[in-house]
């Protein structure tokens, strides 16, 4: 299973993947084989499926109880493996509370930069310029636990995104965002030149990202057909109005 | 919750830089702590007081505070005049009134409302994550203040995951009351919110290492010592040694 080869040459590579969570009785994964060559990936499946372990386990933070994870060709055994594979991976956690730990905003977002040996100067920098890029600039002083719910997903993202990451792991980015921050996301991603993996229920968004698909369907990665066009119904807001759908 | 009521100000003690005042606040209150003379207290009292004024802490929010530290010595007057032993200064009904019990009750109340002030004048002055950085710049313990950052930023999180099963059990006709099954109630909320707590800090940490966290927080304020500053360490150096001074020769 590949996708398609991108510019960057980054390979994340799962081999024979097993993995039991202790005290369950059903492995998550049994003999998972996987590769990603960078470019943007959807990844589907049912609540509990294991989208999330399978996050986990690309960037060490879960080891398989057997098997191996490969980043550019080389096996990743110890912890400063991951380390370093770390600072090219990173990963957008599903609530953003739990991301963002230091008081505020600035804080936050120079913490990878510092932890990569940048000075306390330099990481400023960085952290200022993410924060435009994601649009909250003026944020930086902000507390981090006193922000709405959009506008801390995006300082998430601008702290996974101030360590220059090439691989970006998003984990449902669309959770409890409202339209206009789901759209800021989408404009923000879309405009990224990262490779990304990206698990989601939201169909729209991640249509609108990517191209490929995978499913996990009982322990295994099947590759989902390209879009299909088919007949559909659904509801928005409004909807008995006169209204345009923008082209997917 | 943890509402930071001093904590934003223009005094000029919200203006040092928090390392200097948790070195002046811990001195001072080790020294009125530990010391044996009435002089000595009074002096620190005096202190205490002086740097609230300098801090302009509005005596309003401070109320509460004397208030509560002061409930326990208000259980102190209660049982060391009876309990203390040695000569009596009189008698109520029949219970001796020991002269020693009154002293040491009077030296705990005057100690502690002195250390209050201090403390307060000092340390909640600078919002909590200010004083991290502090301790951090003056070498204490990694975990230590790791512990105090973190708490403090998920005790808010905690107490609203525990306000949210609280709500959970009222929407379902939860009525506390003294019986076995309100006990019962309680432990599973406050279980199920020790359970999640973990969980989260579970999540955190991985969070953390995703971001190359490698056991300390790096710092990344860049303000360095003022003048200012220094004037403020010799203050409080030359105080901790009035009171010391006091404490050994009265």
């Amino acid at each position: 299973m590949e996708t398609t080869t991108d510019r960057h040459d980054v390979a994340i590579e799962l081999r024979s993947i097993s993995f039991t969570y202790p005290g369950h009785e059903h492995p998550v994964f049994d003999n998972l084989n996987f590769s990603f060559h960078g470019g943007h990936m959807g990844l589907i499946g049912d609540n509990g499926s294991g989208k999330t372990t399978l996050f986990h386990i690309m960037v060490g933070l879960l080891r398989p109880d057997s098997g191996q994870v490969l980043f550019n060709g080389k096996v990743m055994e110890t912890e400063e493996d991951f380390t370093l594979l770390r600072r090219h991976v990173g990963m957008l956690f599903q609530n953003a509370d739990d991301q963002l730990f230091s008081p505020s905003v600035v804080e936050d977002i120079a913490f990878g930069p510092l932890n990569l040996g940048h000075s306390p100067e330099e990481a400023r920098e960085i952290a200022m310029t993410t924060l435009e890029r994601v649009g909250l600039q003026g944020y930086e002083d902000r507390i981090t636990h006193h922000l709405s719910g959009g506008e801390k997903r995006l300082v998430a993202l601008a702290t996974v995104l101030a360590m220059e990451p090439e691989i970006l792991l998003l984990d449902e980015p669309t959770n409890d965002l409202d339209n206009a921050a789901r759209g800021r996301l989408l404009e923000i991603l879309g405009s990224l030149d990262q490779s990304l993996i990206l698990i989601s229920h939201d169909w729209d968004f991640l249509s609108r990202l990517t191209s490929t698909f995978y499913a996990l369907e009982d322990g295994q990665l099947v590759r989902s057909n390209q879009v299909s066009i088919h007949q559909h119904q659904h509801v928005h807001p409004l909807g008995d109005r006169r209204h345009i759908h923008p082209p997917c | 919750m943890i509402e930071e009521r001093f904590a934003l100000g223009s005094s000029l003690l919200h203006r040092t830089d928090p390392s200097v005042k948790i070195i002046g606040a811990t001195v001072l209150a080790i020294i009125i702590a530990i010391s044996q003379s009435m002089a000595a207290i009074l002096i620190g009292l005096g202190m205490g007081i002086a740097l609230a004024l300098l801090a302009r802490l509005s005596p309003r929010a401070l109320w509460p505070r004397f208030a509560a530290v002061n409930l326990f010595c208000l259980f102190l007057w209660v049982t060391l005049p009876l309990t203390g032993g040695g000569e009596a200064m009189g008698h109520i009904w029949s219970m001796a009134i020991s002269r020693k019990g009154v002293m040491l009750a009077l030296y705990v109340t005057i100690k502690t409302n002195a250390i209050l002030l201090v403390l307060t004048a000092l340390l909640a002055t600078s919002p909590v994550h200010h004083i991290g950085r502090g301790m951090q710049r003056l070498g204490i313990s990694t975990k230590l203040t790791l512990l105090l950052l973190t708490s403090y930023r998920y005790l808010n999180l905690i107490h609203q995951e525990f306000k949210r099963l609280q709500r959970a059990a009222e929407l379902r006709c939860f009525d506390p009351r003294t019986n076995i099954h309100t006990y019962r109630t309680y432990s599973y909320l406050v279980g199920m919110t020790f359970v999640r707590s973990w969980e989260r800090s579970r999540r955190v940490h991985n969070a953390m290492l995703m971001r190359g966290f490698n056991g300390t927080f790096p710092v990344l304020d860049t303000t360095t010592f003022r003048r200012r500053d220094l004037y403020f360490l010799l203050l409080f150096t030359a105080s901790a040694l009035v009171l010391a001074a006091v404490s050994l020769t009265w």
